[in-house]
């Protein structure tokens, strides 16, 4: 766990930004720690998802934006479930997620890469081709042991198409991506 | 149950693939009650994941292309047996609500969507559209003397806003539908815990802890089987089991079936229809076993 540096500017703009792109209320949490308790992910993040909602508040981009927890997240909605105060905690962390890919914070690189390989599959193909997104992760991350062990078992089975199935429509699929990026660039 | 059941099939990329007997078993106990799913024609992947840590409106659309195909089929209601396409469509449609943030979607699109289409899980439409006594009817070899640990997974049920489907907290619908077969059905208190979620590949120590821990509550009760009904839960419980009992020093041997799996055999359906064989740890000897128990009932 980090310590929060109370010393570090307050960044206004980012406060805002957070609440504009959530829609939520960030000054209606008062710390109860619900969302903390209930978190499955806490023995992996850096800062509970509690302590990232008080550094949205204090404004506190740069520490929230380099957070691990971010990228650990796995939308389970127990917190937005369980928020006395009907915050939609996980998606403030979502939308934290989007700035920090923005501004090039990716603490957990390997998670990125994942995600990433996805998206290009389903970009390429119109749907995911499991085989090739694992063939992907593999080689950006030069981790050749990722599951090897599970290939025996899968194969058999019949559960791992060697040869991706596109869908006729995959072009208009490729064009949501392209229009959505042309738009953030603009 | 007087009307006809007729619904659009979304049936998830993983339904194509790693969890093919998940696909399968639907549509086979669906044709066996008489539920009509009606695929749609060209669908494309909903982003999971993957695209709501990128971008919302993003996400948005690419659940919505598939929304505007149903839309055009005509039809009011969709359903889909994968809890995370669910929410992926679910919170879409949610959002697009909002006129501002329909607007931004519909631009990313070929042909807009008009927010029209209401999508369930299958799971969903079992319990309130067919009914437990409806099922529990049709019954022909209940699955009395098998003890299961009925997990949701989750996302089926969270956030209750957007899901619109049982407790969010205590969910029932799994358990009755498993009591209906004729199941003994375990108080699992794990049942809306997260199992790890996609992080197997990049972050195993994640999956060995979170599925671990469902694994010992399981057994620790003293479950036959976990019965699923999330194709991501399902593969992290059966595909990873070994590297599970490998990180932990474990040594769990617990089938995990898909609840639609049980469903069929209940049914009378014959095992080729529901991909038995496609799982990693067999269910087949102790589904054998429990099942050819002499039942409590007829003795007494
Ligand atoms: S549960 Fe809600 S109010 Fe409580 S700490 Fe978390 S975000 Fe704040
Ligand atoms: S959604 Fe994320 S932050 Fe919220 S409880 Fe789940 S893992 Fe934790």
């Amino acid at each position: 766990m980090q310590t929060i540096n109370l010393h570090e500017a307050y960044d206004a703009d980012f406060v805002a930004k957070v609440q504009e792109e959530s829609e939520q209320n960030l000054a209606l949490c008062y710390q109860c720690g619900n969302c903390t308790a209930g978190c499955p992910y806490t023995f992996v993040y850096d800062i509970p998802v509690s302590q990232m909602m008080r550094l949205v508040q204090a404004g506190r981009k740069r520490q929230a934006l380099s957070a691990r927890s971010l990228w650990l997240c796995a939308t389970c909605e127990s917190c937005t479930t369980r928020c006395p105060n009907n915050i939609d905690v996980a998606r403030v962390m979502d939308v934290m997620r989007h700035m920090a890919r923005r501004e090039g914070y990716a603490t957990e690189k390997g998670v990125k890469t994942f995600w990433d390989c996805f998206l290009d599959s389903m970009r390429k193909h119109g749907r995911v081709f499991e085989m090739g997104l694992v063939a992907a992760f593999v080689t950006r991350t030069g981790r050749f042991w990722t599951d090897v062990d599970l290939a025996p078992r899968m194969l058999p089975k019949g559960k791992l198409p060697f040869t991706p199935h596109d869908i006729q429509g995959k072009d208009e699929v490729r064009k949501i991506f392209e229009r959505y990026q042309a738009r953030s660039r603009s | 149950m007087s009307q006809a059941l007729s619904y659009a099939y979304y049936p998830g990329c993983s339904g194509m693939g790693t969890s093919k007997e998940y696909d399968q078993s639907t549509r086979a106990v669906c044709k066996a009650l008489g539920i009509t799913l009606i695929d749609i024609e060209d669908w494309s992947c909903c982003g999971s994941t993957p695209a709501h840590t990128v971008d919302h409106v993003l996400s948005a659309a690419l659940s919505a292309r598939n929304l505007a195909k149903i839309e055009s089929m005509g039809q009011k209601t969709a359903v889909t047996p994968c809890p995370s396409c669910l929410t992926n469509l679910r919170t879409a449609s949610h959002r697009m609500a909002k006129e501002a943030f329909k607007e931004k979607v519909n631009a990313l699109l070929d042909a807009p969507y008009d927010n029209t289409v209401d999508t369930k899980s299958v799971l969903q439409v079992l319990v309130e559209d067919l009914g437990a006594e409806e099922l529990a009817k049709r019954v022909v070899k209940p699955l009395s003397g098998l003890k299961v640990a009925p997990y949701y997974g989750c996302i089926m049920n969270r956030p209750p806003e957007v899901m619109e489907f049982d407790d969010p907290e205590n969910p029932m619908a799994l358990d009755d539908i498993l009591a209906a077969l004729g199941a003994e059905v375990l108080p699992f208190p794990l049942k809306v815990e997260c199992c790890g979620a996609s992080y197997g590949v990049a972050r195993k120590d994640i999956v060995a802890k979170l599925s671990g821990k469902l694994l010992g509550a399981a057994a620790g009760l003293g479950a036959d089987v976990i019965v699923a009904a999330c194709p991501l839960c399902q593969m992290n419980l059966d595909l990873r089991q070994e590297q599970i009992n490998q990180a932990n020093g474990t040594h769990y041997h617990m089938p995990v079936l898909y609840y639609t799996q049980l469903m069929g055999l209940a049914l009378g359906l014959p095992e080729r229809q529901l991909g038995l064989d496609k799982l990693c740890v067999d269910p087949r000897a102790i589904l054998r076993a429990a099942l050819n128990k002499p039942a409590k009932a007829a003795n007494d």
